[in-house]
């Protein structure tokens, strides 16, 4: 039977969790990066190397690489920049990482920007297209900053991709990044008066369904939503059944396309901890038509917690395993789709990103 | 030749590299040239676009603090030293907005 690795993103360094094949036993390596934070952690599929998203405040911003399962790690930021011109913008640091299907590396940035490798991170090129949309200049930062901090390459067609930035939107390109166009159509933006705006929907993540390219799930600052035709048009789900609009995390099912997770929150205004300080996971097998509350071993008073956008994973196995972390540095698994769950490991940093990696 | 010492969190990141290191150069921006001509990738870690050293990264000749253009003398001493200002978590505090934004970065993940 295969290992399940859990690679975790933290403000103090990545750190590896070892598997058994059953998930019940994790041994914990780290913390890993030479201690920078990190965002972001994903496995490059055609060499299984592990690469992290990260930027230390004294030495800048930097993808961290490593061969062998996260024993040895190199890092670059060779090209990643927006150069020296007026006066120079530095990054500063990597927030997001993705793998389209040619094997090209995405890296999203603060401030907003997306740049892509073509050998493995170690090299970067800048995606103009984006940083110099016609809208740029009305680009405003959420609590967390100017953030790209998700990126969904077409699982075939490496000329689309799809980033979220924060509060910006989802934004799509069908040309190889060469031109974007903004794909909020039906998503609220609260916080604004008047009529629905083209940008500035506070996405904070979204996903796309297994084996449907063009039906994609998000979790907004204002709601879940749904679109059937690759961001077009989206549909609120947020009166189906969940009881906060607002949350971080979505991930989804790897062979159901009906099925995905999220983790709703109290309002900004009231705190962002699960609601009644009751923890649970939601899940939907019908397309975000009705949620159902998985919190069988999770805490249920007195649990004020808080679940960041990357921090909820899922593996491949059957039935799937989902893990999350929390701000308080708890690290929660369940191995049965969300229904039961396990504490893991209660005392990492504040956890920024969870990844979950099947190993034959 | 100038004597450049770096720290020791620095060297971490670079397998090999020396703590004391002799090189030449007029300047600091020069010195750390050199200094990335035998360790690839360093000045990325000192020099952010601008360029201009990092925020949180300070540099002394002989003692008194400098920047990318202090002149360097044959026999100068130069320590590259990590600010007390970088501990923070995260980066709330970094100089430079985004040039389309006229707001602040943020200091959380949230958002």
């Amino acid at each position: 039977m295969p290992d399940v690795q859990l690679l975790v993103g933290t403000p103090k360094g990545a750190f590896i969790l070892d598997g058994d094949p059953q998930r019940r036993d994790w041994s914990l390596r780290g913390p890993l990066c030479e201690g920078w934070p990190i965002h972001d952690l994903i496995v490059e599929p055609a060499s299984g190397a592990i690469l992290a998203a990260g930027g230390s405040p004294w030495y800048g911003p930097a993808v961290w690489r490593s061969e062998d399962g996260g024993t040895t790690w190199s890092h670059s930021s060779e090209g990643l920049s927006y150069g020296d011109g007026d006066g120079g913008t530095p990054i500063a640091t990597v927030w997001s990482l993705a793998t389209g299907p040619d094997g090209t590396v995405y890296a999203g940035v603060e401030p907003a920007g997306l740049f892509r490798s073509a050998d493995g991170g170690r090299t970067w090129s800048h995606v103009e297209g984006l940083t110099n949309h016609p809208t740029r200049s009305s680009w405003q930062p959420g609590a967390g900053g100017l953030i790209l901090h998700t990126i969904v390459p077409h699982p075939t067609d490496p000329r689309r991709v799809w980033v979220g930035i924060s509060a910006v939107g989802v934004f799509e390109t069908r040309d190889g990044g060469a031109t974007w166009e903004p794909r909020n159509r039906g998503v609220r933006a609260d916080f604004v008066p008047g009529p629905e705006p083209e940008t500035g929907q506070c996405v904070h993540k979204f996903a796309m369904a297994a084996d449907e390219p063009e039906t994609l799930y998000q979790q907004n600052h204002c709601g879940q939503y749904r679109s059937t035709d690759g961001g077009l048009q989206w549909t609120d789900l947020s009166r189906n059944g969940v009881p906060s609009q607002f949350g971080f995390p979505l991930v989804t099912h790897p062979r159901d396309p009906s099925t995905f997770w999220v983790i709703p929150l109290t309002q900004p205004e009231d705190g962002r901890f699960m609601p009644d300080a009751s923890a649970a996971v939601w899940r939907t097998t019908d397309r975000g038509e009705t949620f159902t509350r998985g919190d069988t071993g999770l805490p249920q008073e007195d649990a004020y917690l808080s679940v960041l956008r990357e921090a909820m994973a899922r593996d491949t196995l059957d039935p799937v395993g989902i893990t999350f972390g929390t701000k308080t540095g708890q690290l929660w698994h369940s191995s049965d789709e969300g229904e039961s769950w396990r504490l893991v490991t209660g005392n990492l940093p504040e956890i920024w990103a969870v990844e979950a990696v099947v190993r034959d | 030749m100038a004597t450049v010492l770096l720290p020791r969190s620095l060297l971490a990141l670079f397998p090999g590299a020396e703590r004391r290191n002799e090189l030449a150069g007029d300047d600091v921006d020069s010195l750390i040239t050199a200094l990335d001509a035998t360790t690839p990738g360093i000045r990325d870690r000192l020099v952010e676009e601008g360029p201009r050293l990092r925020r949180h990264i300070n540099v002394f000749v002989d003692g008194q603090p400098a920047d990318l253009s202090t002149p360097v003398g044959p026999t100068a001493t130069v320590h590259v030293i990590p600010a007390v200002s970088g501990g923070e978590q995260r980066p709330a505090a970094w100089r430079t907005l985004a040039p389309w934004t006229g707001s602040p970065r943020g200091g959380s993940e949230e958002s």
